[in-house]
């Protein structure tokens, strides 16, 4: 047909052009490829960067004096006596015992007394106050004490606040940073490991140096108890149903397009639902572990039953078959046969519905998950009722601390993230490790 | 009593009925196992759900509409107690348990899977009735084509959904512009180029992106993001100095769904059999030739169908908004300008002191209703159009 | 080249093979010791072929006898699995096309292939058979690759059914339709070599009857190799016919030759129908 025969040892100009083509839209699929890992690195970067610091904290380790007339005037140890000492009463205690250190370590300083103490955190007080009326025979003598240091001077040794932003700052001055970093080599002041972070509950705005996850961390428990209680036996049903039992049938459809649909609902709209029935219409605890877990309950359903349906689907018919044909009736053989077959498949859904639902935020706002919550709320009260106390959830509170004005905050808000961010690694770790183990090729 | 005490009471009859009537009715056969008409164990089952069933029936419903009052309690035992002396009464050595037992666990598939159903309508109801209260406040007219959002809560406020209604899409349209390319070509590189090296490392970095929860993108969006583009785009060309913006939010939303785009697209793009590649490899076209006019309109309804889901997910996406986009209510074109979104606004609508009387509050619920049935609608189209799809290749 | 070599170095039984009497006949393809490898499969062994310019060869032999992977040695299409490896030398008019300067893609505007299940895109017809000539650059204006296509497709024994609806959807044609407009779509590209693996397997019979008398006329013009299950179509359509086994070129002759009296018994228990 070709006039000429062309050599196939020759690449001709049009065929090169062809293969720049190539090569070209090959780039530029590398290219995509690395602006989305590139972006998975710069968001992993950011947050650890900013976020691992709220791990470690700065203490003051000081002795403090617990005098008996200061601290318990009728001098029998008399709890309701003792707690009339607010923590107004204990701060000069505080502050003598830093001055203390102080003299004792030879600092010399221009800062005024009141100035010092403020190096101590506003919630140093609380904690001295708690551990003199949980051991009441302390009093009398001293005791040595690991202080939070104020968040501006924790800020300091994080390199968050300098000796420049120190001089335009109400709350601190160059001549503080330069007290703290004389205390620090003089091993007054330290850095040590936040345990406080973990178990805390959360503090007030002007104490992002106190405030901890430890009444997040509860209510998130909470929740995802009631989401896995309430969303797999109802999700696992469900599908069991429709997979199995459902004939095909106008409602069967409407069902299964609803379920699809259900599963592309943005987020914020199972929040006005929850906001709507549980709270306004049921009357159920606003803040309350139980709301947040039924909301997120729903939201997790289709998930579940997706996934469900994908692992009963995969069991083959044989199995069903093999059963019927014994005389076992259609419902053995589901229940005895199919659904332990399909379990992991199951479990591995149902993990990734549960991590799903664990660092969803929106819907929890509207339900009112977002208030300051310091008690740690417990799982049944006969007032509350179940899961009924106030709570706040994981991604809340760091939604919350993202709105807080101190910039200590920004490092809580991070290092809560890690948190979060390694729950969900656990979790999807194990429904990873879950799949491997008990994949089935049939 | 509370209700959960009763419930729980009303499990612990269940519970003793599953282990009673299976003594009771072979007590009646003389402990001769080959008499009854079922197995023990279903004559228990039978009783068990016999007696949970209208108890749990009566207390959810009965908490629901608010019948029986404080004496709800009282009523759920007493339903247990009347059903357990009824499956007792029942167990008769000719009784097939079996077929009791398993209509009931029927019952319970059906009523399970009749759960979506209620979570819809009461998705649907619960934002028809509080909108339509707002309705009778504020005419609808000016909800949906007024340009001005001004809620005041001293009354008098402007409930335009216009501005709203832009930013959202404004911000929905830069996280797709970003979004889909970098996602398709991501789907195209993984599953046409790359080496199963290359793959086993990329692959997961991309699922990763989809498993992070959007507070962290959003804190992403505010901390990282927003500074930088104010510090490097915004300010120098002089088109701004807020670090919250369109073109942050948008940014951060589309790396968000830069994983969703992408494991779409390569379910779509593996659907396209084999076979139409080898054809076009057979007549000497290039890998990238084939994709470009073999792969990709073949696929392309599959592609529309993924990027309109990918829409209805920024549409309705709000935790990146929330702390990228700012709080200001605006049409503008600038895309480094603060601009603020349906969620937002639902978000900052309900949270904090709420009246249920006042427009500004229940306009949360018309912007909700609003909200889902965008969704809905690009999401029913894109299911249609991506069924049809996958049907012409099966 | 020499088959006996390649015979013996096979198997113990030394065999004849009728390659030889077309040595000086002008070969279009010429294989030498090839070699293919799927992992740690050796699915092609050793080897050696020279096939006929102008006249269609056959590949016979039993499922999974490397006949379809040697064809698809032929214009480098095992090139898109990652997996498989090609040694030896396969030279089309004396040009080595496994040499490193040879482009795959210039290599298979060359040598076409229509494959087993008929595979024409989601197109319309004039598209299909125009995408080769559009990518290969064959036509400079509308009015030339009109004229491509309408050949091509007069070729391919289509142009008549087909003609008036242009615009259609080629994925909307029956079976023997498709199979030929994959045919004419692989004639559009001018190509010197058609490959055809298994081409009518996937056709009811009055289909294939029209597809094997399209094969019977493109052999005047190309040469022309094709793959199939059927011993009655090789013996119908082919000139030359080589019976595969086990990865093994056991028997290499003309078509006639091979049906009536085949020199290794292998061959003999293949058409008498005792393997296979």
């Amino acid at each position: 047909m070709s006039d000429a025969p062309k050599s196939l040892l020759a690449v001709d100009v049009r065929t090169k052009k062809r293969n720049a083509a190539e090569a070209r839209f090959k780039a530029y699929g590398l290219g995509a490829i690395i602006v989305a890992v590139l972006a998975l690195a710069i968001l992993i970067t950011s947050v650890f960067g900013t976020g691992l610091s709220a791990f470690r904290q700065t203490f003051i380790t000081i002795e403090v004096p617990l005098p008996e007339a200061k601290l318990d005037k009728s001098g029998v140890r008399d709890l309701s006596v003792m707690k009339k000492v607010t923590t107004i009463g204990y701060k000069p205690l505080l502050r003598n015992g830093l001055l203390a250190a102080i003299d004792e370590a030879g600092i010399t300083t221009d800062l005024s007394k009141k100035d010092i103490a403020k190096l101590i955190s506003k919630e140093a007080p609380a904690t001295v106050r708690n551990f003199v009326l949980a051991n009441p025979d302390a009093i009398g003598g001293s005791m040595v004490f690991d202080l939070l240091a104020n968040g501006r001077i924790d800020g300091f040794f994080k390199d968050r606040v300098t000796m420049e932003s120190a001089a335009l700052d109400d709350n601190t001055s160059p001549e503080a940073l330069k007290l703290a970093r004389d205390l620090k080599e003089a091993g007054i002041i330290q850095t040590k490991l936040n345990w406080g972070f973990l178990f805390a509950p959360d503090a007030s705005d002007q104490r992002p140096e106190a405030a901890g996850l430890g009444v997040a961390i509860l209510g998130s428990l909470y929740m995802m108890i009631v989401v896995l209680v309430l969303a797999l036996p109802i999700g696992v049903a469900a599908s069991v149903y429709l997979e199995e039992f459902a004939p095909r049938n106008r409602l069967t459809d409407i069902i299964e397009v609803n379920i699809s649909n259900l599963a592309a609902v943005p987020s914020i709209v199972y929040g006005i639902l929850g906001l709507a029935i549980f709270i306004n219409f049921m009357e159920f605890n606003q803040s309350s572990p139980l709301v947040g877990g039924l909301v997120l309950a729903l939201m997790t359903l289709p998930t579940i039953i997706i996934s469900t349906r994908a692992s009963l689907k995969s069991v083959p018919p044989s199995i069903r078959d093999a059963a019927l044909g014994i005389g076992a009736s259609k419902m053995q053989s589901v229940f005895h046969h199919v659904l332990p077959l399909a379990a992991p498949g199951i479990l591995t859904g149902t993990i990734i519905g549960l991590a799903q639902a664990l660092g969803e935020t929106a819907p929890l706002l509207l339900i009112g998950m977002v208030a300051f919550v310091r008690e740690y709320p417990a799982a049944y009260t006969p007032d509350a009722g179940l899961f009924g106390e106030a709570s706040t959830a994981l991604p809340v509170q760091i939604f919350n601390w993202t709105q807080r004005a101190d910039p200590g905050f920004v490092e809580r808000a991070s290092g809560a993230i890690i948190v979060l961010l390694v729950f969900l690694l656990v979790m999807n770790t194990i429904a990873i490790i879950l799949r491997r183990k008990f994949e089935r090729r049939w | 009593m509370s209700l959960s005490m009763s419930v729980l009471l009303a499990i612990i009859v269940s519970l003793a009925a599953y282990f009673v009537a299976p003594r009771y009715v072979l007590g009646l056969v003389d402990g001769d196992r080959r008499k009854l008409a079922s197995l023990p164990k279903q004559f228990g089952l039978s009783a068990a759900l016999t007696v949970l069933l209208p108890a749990l029936a009566v207390a959810g419903v009965g908490s629901v509409i608010g019948m029986f009052g404080i004496g709800l309690p009282y009523v759920v035992i007493a339903v247990a107690m009347l059903a357990l002396l009824y499956s007792i009464v029942q167990s008769r050595p000719d009784f097939i348990a079996r077929n009791r037992a398993e209509r009931l666990i029927g019952f319970v598939l059906i009523a399970a899977s009749g759960v979506a159903i209620l979570t819809t309508i009461g998705i649907v109801f619960s934002m028809l009735f509080e909108a339509s209260n707002f309705f009778r406040d504020y005419h609808w007219s000016d909800f949906f084509f007024s340009t001005e959002w001004s809620p005041n809560f001293r009354g008098n406020s402007a409930l335009g959904i216009i501005p709203l209604l832009w930013g959202t899409l404004y911000i929905s349209f830069i996280a797709l512009v970003f979004a889909v390319p970098i996602g398709l070509f991501a789907a195209i590189y993984l599953s046409e180029y790359a080496s199963p090296r290359m793959r086993s490392v990329a692959k997961p970095a991309i699922e990763i992106l989809a498993g992070i929860p959007t507070i962290v993108y959003g804190l992403f969006a505010l901390i990282t993001v927003g500074p930088f583009l104010r510090d490097y785009f915004a300010s120098p060309m002089g088109l701004g100095d807020s670090a919250s913006s369109v073109m942050t939010a948008g940014l951060v939303m589309g790396v968000m769904l830069i994983p969703f785009v992408s494991s779409l697209s390569d379910d779509i793009i593996n659907a396209v059999p084999q076979a139409m590649r080898d054809g076009s490899f057979g007549l000497g076209a290039t890998k990238s030739e084939t994709i470009r006019q073999v792969v990709i309109p073949a696929a392309l309804p599959g592609i529309v169908g993924a990027v309109l889901l990918a829409a209805s997910r920024a549409i309705g996406e709000t935790m990146i908004v929330v702390l990228g986009a700012g709080a200001a209510a605006r049409l503008s074109l600038n895309p480094f300008e603060a601009m603020t979104t349906v969620t937002v606004k639902i978000v900052s609508q309900l949270t904090g002191d709420t009246d249920f009387a006042s427009p500004e509050t229940l306009v949360a619920f018309a912007l909700g209703l609003t909200l889902f049935f965008i969704t809905l609608s690009l999401n029913v189209i894109a299911l249609v159009i991506v069924r049809k799809y996958r049907e012409q290749y099966e | 080249m020499n088959m006996r070599d390649t015979a013996q170095t096979n198997d113990e039984i030394s065999i004849e093979t009728g390659a030889e009497m077309h040595m000086d006949e002008t070969s279009k393809i010429s294989a030498k010791d090839v070699q293919v490898h799927y992992g740690d499969n050796h699915a092609i062994k050793d080897v050696s072929v020279e096939i006929a310019d102008k006249a269609v060869t056959a590949f016979i032999g039993p499922s999974g006898c490397g006949k379809s992977t040697f064809l698809r040695c032929l214009n480098r299409m095992n090139d898109t699995i990652d997996i498989c490896r090609v040694a030896g030398e396969i030279k089309i008019d004396d040009e080595d096309i496994y040499d490193k300067r040879v482009d795959p893609v210039q290599l298979r505007a060359k040598v076409g292939m229509v494959f087993q299940k008929p595979n024409p895109f989601p197109k319309s017809i004039y598209d299909n058979v125009a995408y080769g000539p559009r990518i290969h650059g064959l036509a400079n204006n509308k009015a030339e690759l009109d004229g491509i296509v309408e050949r091509a497709l007069r070729r391919g024994a289509i142009w008549e059914e087909v003609k008036d609806r242009l615009d259609a959807s080629g994925t909307g044609l029956s079976g023997g339709q498709q199979q030929r407009l994959c045919i004419a779509r692989a004639i559009a590209t001018e190509p010197q070599v058609l490959l055809m693996d298994e081409p009518c397997s996937a056709l009811d019979p009055i289909a294939t009857a029209q597809v094997e008398e399209l094969i019977d006329e493109l052999r005047k013009s190309y040469c022309v190799v094709i793959v199939t299950h059927s011993m009655q179509q090789a013996a119908r359509v082919s000139q030359q016919t080589a019976f595969f086994h086990l990865g093994n070129l056991v028997e290499f002759g003309e078509t006639d030759k091979i049906f009536t009296n085949p020199e290794d018994p292998r061959t003999e228990s293949y058409i008498s129908g005792r393997i296979g």
